[in-house]
């Protein structure tokens, strides 16, 4: 059944945005689907396209971007998960990424609340959002939390203990998020070091990354950084991530040797990845993703 | 064996030799985490249920069922009567047992009656069946509420979201695995 309602607070939606970005001088870019080798990610799975793949992301070719001197971007593009369907996620969804030269973790989050309070006014709500039974005041200041203070908080045990169990994404899930996002969104911040393939690490605390998630109403919305711009620390990482890919009886894809190489002319930036989907959701009230795009997999 | 990325709400499987159905089933991933599939699993026997958060790599045995076609009768209080269309045997198998089935089952239907040990314990309908539509609102024109869909109620009292144009005596194909309204079937 095709959502019309959702279709058509998608394309207003959609519209809004670019004119937030263009307004802030970001120049809108596109950058291939298909590409030759993803970032590798321990729990992402691309889809391969011949001896090539679709693109979990278009970080990569963003970021190669920023390094050839274009200081502002933003893309809204197709992005490809294997295996990730349910009532939040598809396998096909729609992203929208920005990046910008100079920029930290905390200038993000500040364009967060720009960006939201701005597309509350172009869709006519009036500051607070009404999700799945909450009341969510957007012109408030936004919450901050660490992740180590959400831990001893909410979950049963510390982050560390969480990690060393291998657990830290079951508590995230079953104890933590529920809380996020629920008076005013929640900027779940500063996740540990491991977590933050391609973020750089926190000056005052190594042991933990310059990465945030935002959550409105428990439900996870964007996911940003500050940019690892070392090359050398990067490739580290992705033999990390290679080996964890291993690990799992799944074979790593090439590394991303051009990217690697652009990596060492890329000036401090941050960048974000937003789920388009999902910021439809709200403003529609859907409790399920199928609500606001035209065909899931299971209808066509 | 299932791996737990062929979860899906009432797949059979077999847990310490008993065979368990899949009532509810929920994935979710946590940014850049692991994939994490929630599954609620019912005892097909003793009808107990429990939950449990499954990873990528877990798996599941499929259950050892046995399966026959028989066509639907009647209902009998709690009970509904089958028959073997070839031996032309009849069994009854409870509403519990027949969970939301009984949302869908109209006389003379034919089903595949699942059966663990020589005994009925469920059944599994087609995937999709159609169902006249004995209540239903008339649509509000100019409706500016913004909603896609509006309740009705079929002939087997199940109740469902269709979209407004759908009316009283109309007849829906339903797909029985999710209980959504699929098309409006022309006689």
């Amino acid at each position: 059944m095709i959502p019309l309602h959702g279709l058509l607070l998608r394309a207003v939606l959609i519209q809004a945005l670019r004119g937030f970005f263009i307004d802030r001088g970001y120049l809108e870019v596109e950058t291939p689907i298909r590409i030759p080798a993803p970032a590798p990610e321990a729990h992402i799975e691309p889809l391969a396209s011949e001896d090539w793949f679709l693109q979990t992301s278009p970080e990569l070719c963003m970021k190669r971007l920023l390094a050839a001197g274009i200081p502002k971007i933003f893309q809204l593009s197709k992005c490809f998960r294997k295996g990730e369907r349910g009532h939040r996620h598809l396998p096909e969804f729609t992203m929208l990424e920005w990046y910008a030269a100079g920029n930290d973790y905390r200038d993000l989050m500040a364009d967060c609340e720009a960006l939201l309070r701005h597309l509350a006014v172009a869709l006519g709500r009036a500051g607070v959002l009404e999700w799945q039974g909450h009341k969510i005041d957007l012109g408030q200041k936004w919450e901050r939390l660490t992740v180590a203070e959400a831990f001893r908080r909410y979950a049963p045990c510390t982050v560390e203990e969480a990690l060393a169990r291998d657990q830290f994404d079951q508590l995230l899930v079953e104890y933590i998020e529920p809380h996020l996002g629920i008076a005013t969104p929640t900027f779940l911040c500063d996740y540990p070091a491991a977590l933050g393939a391609l973020a750089r690490l926190s000056p005052n605390d190594p042991t933990v990354a310059e990465r945030f998630e935002l959550y409105v109403a428990g439900l996870e919305l964007a996911n940003g950084f500050s940019e690892l711009v070392d090359s050398v620390e990067q490739r580290t990482r992705f033999l990390q991530e290679q080996k964890a890919i291993r690990l799992q009886g799944r074979v790593p894809g090439p590394l991303p040797e051009v990217f690697l190489d652009a990596l060492e002319g890329m000036p401090p930036a941050a960048g974000i990845a937003l789920g388009v989907d999902r910021l439809v959701m709200l403003f529609t009230g859907a409790d399920s993703i199928d609500r606001v795009v035209a065909f899931t997999p299971d209808g066509l | 064996m299932y791996s737990a990325s062929d979860f899906r709400k009432g797949l059979k499987v077999q847990i310490d030799g008993e065979p368990y159905i899949m009532t509810d089933f929920s994935f979710s991933k946590p940014g850049k985490g692991q994939a994490l599939y929630r599954a609620r699993l019912r005892n097909m026997i003793t009808g107990n249920a429990f939950e449990k958060t499954f990873r990528s790599n877990d798996k599941l045995e499929k259950a050892a069922l046995e399966e026959r076609t028989m066509q639907y009768l009647y209902k009998q209080g709690d009970d509904y009567m089958f028959m073997d269309n070839v031996s032309f045997e009849q069994l009854e198998i409870s509403k519990a047992q027949l969970g939301d089935a009984v949302s869908f089952l109209t006389d003379n239907m034919d089903v595949e009656v699942l059966q663990y040990n020589g005994r009925p314990i469920g059944v599994t309908l087609p995937n999709f069946v159609n169902l006249k539509v004995t209540q239903a609102d008339p649509w509000a024109k100019g409706d500016t509420s913004g909603s896609d869909t509006k309740p009705v109620t079929v002939e087997t009292g199940y109740v469902l979201q269709v979209p407004p144009f759908i009316e009283e005596g109309d007849k829906l194909q339903i797909d029985t695995r999710t209980g959504t309204y699929v098309t409006r079937v022309k006689e």
